[in-house]
């Protein structure tokens, strides 16, 4: 039983939470995803983070994304020795351009390598890998 | 105040292992240091200055190694910024000694990455785990050294229409060179068709666009100009340095534009040299888009004209533009991080001292290491060296 359950386990990297990042990381549990704005001068910012990157304000607000954008980059990973992923191969990684004008590292689901384009619209996707952790994906637009 | 041909590298020692289950790291790098020492015409005595990090030490790694040496140096410098940390030693190294800080200051750099057996490019923990907060925001995702530049090759083909077969050409010239250097790891020649041919790590890189893993070391001795003078070997002038970092910039970073644009024109405007006067430059290269990204950014080629400009056999030893003549990351020696063989190889360059490999009338030469990955974050470190 012992080793059924360890089959089971999510073998991939897990993010380490901390207390300043915990907002976002809960927001995600909650499948709402958020960047940050700045309330001082505008200025918005992805990752989040306690202090403005323009103006180091640790006056913040979070703006909830449509989960709506564009691929700006992509990979298709065929090796990677890390627990999780060498069992997963190949697999997408991108950067997906969110139409509130940030860009975000995060894995393209739901389409194999032939079928991803540069500008290519996609949406989110949330995927609970685990009763703590919600990872924020993309697939293509519907 | 300028920097300018005040300091020299008086002595360089490029380590021949290429494997070395032997060896404990820090032998690779007294070896190096004994090298480099000998090299120039100096002993362990005379150094007062240390610069070193690595993939295999601690972050206090420095204060070990000085201890292995039993060194009590007035000037320490640990910065550890990837691969091109040692191309940042040798600027601040020269700074130290222009400022009188020390007098001799050794710069190395040792690894056993290939027989200890570190994934480097393709598992989490060789480039890409650092442990720092903004892991957490990546490591889920599976990024790996690899996969970071691949996606910025992806871009730049989608941007300019740079082709497979343009970046298999930097891969082509590297083996070539490498076949003309004894001590290089791999060195039968290939093909475009042998780099294409080769499976995807991460798309659209094969495995021969990327670096090899090996063990190794290497050395350089620091001092000023006046004393280089009357050392051993002919002194190999720093005429000017630049360093800086890129990262994704709050989620906003244009991901082409990469650290060697700043690192770069800083380094030509405070040595006072314009590109056309650069004889032969050493490119980090630890895939072929890390090549290309570079000379557009260091201003050799315009932004999309890369693929173009790396084609033709420009970048051999004998073409318009001569670069890693040692057979580079790709072929000749890529111990986890390769900034201290950018180095000695500029200068053995600038000494003549490269056989079938010297670029004829060679005497000012361009040293650009990039560390970490172009597709996360990354440093760059400019040095241009001079013969006269």
């Amino acid at each position: 039983m012992a080793e059924q359950t360890q089959a089971k386990k999510y073998a991939k990297p897990l993010p380490h939470l901390d207390e300043e990042s915990r907002p976002w990381w809960e927001a995600l549990q909650r499948h709402e995803l958020y960047i940050q704005k700045c309330r001082e001068c505008g200025d918005t910012r992805y990752y989040p983070r306690a202090l403005c990157t323009n103006c180091m304000s640790a006056n913040t607000e979070w703006v909830k994304c449509s989960g709506r954008g564009k691929v700006y980059t992509f990979t298709a990973t065929y090796q990677n020795q890390t627990p999780g992923f060498r069992e997963s191969l190949p697999y997408i990684m991108a950067y997906v351009e969110l139409d509130e004008g940030v860009k975000m590292l995060t894995n393209l689901v739901d389409c194999a390598p032939e079928q991803v384009k540069i500008d290519m619209p996609v949406e989110v996707v949330y995927e609970d890998v685990t009763p703590e952790v919600t990872l924020a994906k993309f697939r293509p637009a519907r | 105040m300028s920097l300018s041909r005040k300091t020299a590298v008086a002595g360089v020692y490029e380590h021949p292992t290429r494997f070395a289950p032997d060896k404990s790291l820090f032998q690779i790098m007294a070896e190096s240091v004994r090298g480099a020492l000998d090299d120039a015409g100096l002993t362990i005595k005379d150094v007062n200055g240390l610069c070193t990090t690595g993939i295999g030490m601690s972050g206090m790694g420095i204060v070990g190694f000085c201890d292995y040496l039993n060194l009590t140096p007035n000037f320490v410098d640990s910065t550890s910024i990837g691969g091109s940390s040692f191309v940042a030693h040798t600027a601040h190294a020269a700074a130290a000694i222009h400022a009188g800080l020390c007098d001799v200051c050794v710069v190395v750099y040792g690894s056993t990455a290939a027989s200890s057996r570190f994934a480097i490019g393709t598992g989490g923990a060789g480039g890409m785990m650092s442990g720092d907060p903004c892991d957490q925001y990546e490591q889920p995702f599976g990024p790996t050294t690899v996969g970071a530049y691949a996606m910025i090759a992806q871009r730049h083909m989608h941007d300019y229409g740079t082709t497979s077969e343009q970046l298999a050409e930097v891969a082509v010239t590297m083996r070539l060179h490498a076949s003309m250097n004894p001590v290089a790891k791999y060195r039968e020649p290939i093909t475009v068709q042998d780099v294409l041919a080769s499976r995807i790590i991460s798309s659209p890189l094969h495995l021969l666009d990327c670096c090899i893993i090996s063990d190794g070391g290497g050395a350089l001795v620091i001092t000023s100009a006046e004393r280089a003078r009357d050392l051993k070997k002919k002194p190999v002038y720093i005429l000017g340095a630049g360093e800086t970092v890129r990262h994704a910039a709050r989620g906003k970073r244009d991901f082409l534009e990469i650290a060697a644009a700043q690192s770069g024109r800083l380094a030509l405007e405070r040595a006072g040299v314009a590109h056309k006067d650069i004889d032969m430059a050493m490119i980090y290269d630890s895939f072929t888009i890390t090549v290309l990204a570079t000379l557009e950014n260091l201003g050799f080629c315009k932004r999309g004209e890369g693929g173009a400009f790396v084609s033709g056999g420009r970048l051999r030893y004998d073409g318009d533009f001569p670069i890693n003549t040692d057979g580079g990351g790709l072929s000749s020696n890529h111990p986890g991080m390769r900034g201290i063989f950018l180095v000695i190889e500029a200068a053995k360059q600038l000494r003549g001292e490269c056989g079938p490999r010297q670029v004829k009338d060679c005497k000012i030469a361009l040293a650009h290491g990039t560390g970490g990955a172009l597709g996360t974050r990354h440093s760059g470190a400019t040095l241009i060296l001079s013969n006269q």
